[in-house]
């Protein structure tokens, strides 16, 4: 059971072919088989998880059931949840216990959803590799001397796996897309303000947003549609109507306009993951999709525009963690100074310090204007750009990512470099845009993906693109060796 | 742009944080590629560009009514405070 995707398990449920508990038990075994191999997980909730799953067997049993009832899932370590431990990856959070639940994972509950755990992440989810968390790097379960991606690592280790079938994941600059490529995984990043950030401790205000990480774009669709729609505790959420994602899926293609990102296919692009990307382009065409190649002009400055934007918005967000309201304290404080700057050197791990520190350095006397306001002028550039593009084509395909998972450690000693591995996915942050990544193919027997951009509340279409995509190919349905 | 020691104890500062005398090379040379990076920016055509201020098009921040909607649930909040007394957070003393 496993191996069966949410779809497969609602129906499996439903029909009685092994209950809510029996289904937790064995993924929870699973879970803790592969916590030394992967560690995708920093806390495991087996006995609410086991309560919630009997608590779903009452409900099945009498018929009337929400829909995801019984379906196993896990939270990326950065989604508040009442009562758990809320650590963010970072040892300021270790001993958090949320007092509140966020309400994606209250939406998803209230679904029917059972939570077996907190998956591990980057710290405050700062990182492209995993490799930033306070609990250790996670391992990619197709090669664990490699990185899973980041900072949603875990949730996206733990979907290949076969640990859950869907787990919760946010992308400020890639966080659900680059790690579900190199995990061969599917993920959503929703539209900025389609999903409640409520809850969700904040790195980035204007990127940061909730999404999911499946092993298809049809549970995908099915799990998005429980978690979007307007949140008055969430400021920027919006109040639109979410449509059944589901009843678009097998939407044909024929007539679809795709552009592919002149820019993204260059100099810095694997040609292996090339090769991957004009194959899966190719069952897009032979399905009615008109490919066109289009430029986005001011895309390559997306990296050092996020680098300015994301550090600013994260040196003020995180200043609330001053060692008096929660949070880690250092020990025999002298006066209140060094109480905040021992407890904030010590809870903070080197890259979370490293982006207080730009996002301090850009936003200081004599700086912000050339820095910050630059970036946000470059920024609408971006947005612009987009904004053309998609008034000529559908959607947008790119690589997701410029090569396969990275060898664990190659990149910690150098920020840029680590920075520069977000490229491709970027400028749909910066642009409030959603994007799907999907696996399409296998580099020396690791995962690449193919992202799909689209317009503001796309969702549906790029899912059904994805989806049309999947019923084609068995990328998706490729599991790691040592998992299957 | 090359930072020095003193551009790095002064961004510690404002940042309050406290770095050990091993971490400040680090942040002098990773800053220093971090601002170099994020230089290219200088190359932009910008004049006449607003400043993005919303990721969304015509979005505005919303506001709501003056009307109060949670309740008063400090004790429950004050359990993840280092100390915490009386309802108080403490901290060092702050005025002699």
């Amino acid at each position: 059971m496993y191996s069966e995707t949410v779809t497969e398990l609602c129906s499996g449920l439903r029909q009685r072919k092994y209950s809510a508990t029996e289904l937790t038990r064995n993924l929870l075994e699973r879970i803790q088989a592969a916590q030394p191999a992967l560690n995708a997980f920093i806390t495991i909730d087996a006995e609410p998880a086991l309560a919630a799953a009997a608590a779903a067997d009452r409900l099945l049993a009498a018929g009337d059931a929400p829909v995801l009832t019984g379906v196993p899932i896990a939270h990326k370590d950065l989604f508040c949840a009442a009562g758990s431990r809320t650590t963010c990856g970072s040892r300021m959070l270790e001993n958090f216990v949320s007092p509140y639940d966020a309400t994606v994972v209250a939406r998803l509950r209230a679904a029917g959803a059972v939570a077996l755990g907190k998956t591990n992440m980057d710290e405050f989810a700062m990182g492209s590799s995993n490799e930033t968390s306070y609990f250790g790097p996670v391992r990619n379960p197709w090669d664990p001397t490699r990185v899973p991606g980041g900072s949603s690592g875990g949730s996206a280790a733990a979907v290949a796996a076969r640990l859950v079938p869907a787990a919760t994941g946010t992308d400020t600059g890639g966080s659900i897309r680059q790690p579900a490529a190199l995990c061969g995984v599917t993920g959503v990043k929703p539209t900025y303000g389609r999903v409640s950030r409520f809850g969700l401790v904040a790195f980035a205000s204007s990127l940061d947003q909730a999404g999911v990480i499946a092993r298809s774009a049809e549970d995908s669709a099915l799990l998005l549609g429980v978690m979007a729609g307007f949140d008055p505790r969430d400021s920027t959420s919006v109040d639109l109507p979410v449509p059944d994602y589901r009843s678009s899926l097998e939407q044909p293609l024929q007539g679809l306009k795709v552009g592919l990102l002149k820019e993204f296919f260059d100099k810095g692009l694997d040609p292996a993951v090339e090769t991957c990307l004009r194959a899966a382009l190719e069952v897009l065409r032979s399905q009615g999709a008109i490919l066109k190649e289009v430029s986005l002009p001011s895309l390559p400055l997306s990296v050092p525009t996020y680098y300015v934007v994301a550090p600013a918005e994260c040196s003020s967000n995180l200043a609330r963690y001053d060692g008096v309201r929660f949070g880690h304290r250092c020990e025999n404080p002298r006066d209140l100074t060094d109480l905040y700057e021992r407890s904030r050197g010590e809870g903070f791990g080197a890259e979370v310090k490293r982006r207080v520190m730009t996002g301090t350095y850009v936003l200081s006397a004599g700086y912000y204007d050339a820095y910050y306001l630059k970036a946000q002028r470059v920024r609408a550039l971006i947005a612009e750009d987009f904004r053309r593009a998609f008034a000529e084509v559908d959607v947008l395909i790119c690589p997701t990512t410029p090569t396969p998972a990275f060898e664990i450690g190659a990149k910690m000693n150098d920020p840029v470099t680590m920075y520069l591995n977000d490229i491709y996915t970027i400028g749909a942050n910066l642009a409030g845009l959603p994007a799907v990544s999907v696996p399409c193919g296998l580099v020396n027997a690791l995962p690449v993906g193919m992202q799909i951009i689209g317009g503001h509340f796309s969702e549906a279409r790029l899912l059904n693109v994805a989806h049309r995509y999947q019923r084609e190919t068995d990328w998706h349905r490729r599991a790691p060796e040592a998992y299957r | 742009m090359s930072l020095t020691r003193r551009d790095i104890d002064s961004i510690a500062r404002l940042a309050r944080l406290a770095l050990t005398e091993t971490e400040i090379p680090v942040y002098i040379d990773s800053l220093s590629r971090i601002i170099e990076l994020v230089g290219e920016l200088d190359h932009a055509a910008t004049a006449g560009v607003a400043p993005m201020s919303h990721p969304l098009p015509g979005q505005t921040q919303r506001q709501r009514s003056d009307v109060v909607t949670e309740t008063d649930r400090h004790e429950l909040y004050q359990r993840n405070a280092p100390q915490a007394m009386a309802g108080l957070y403490l901290v060092p003393k702050v005025i002699e």
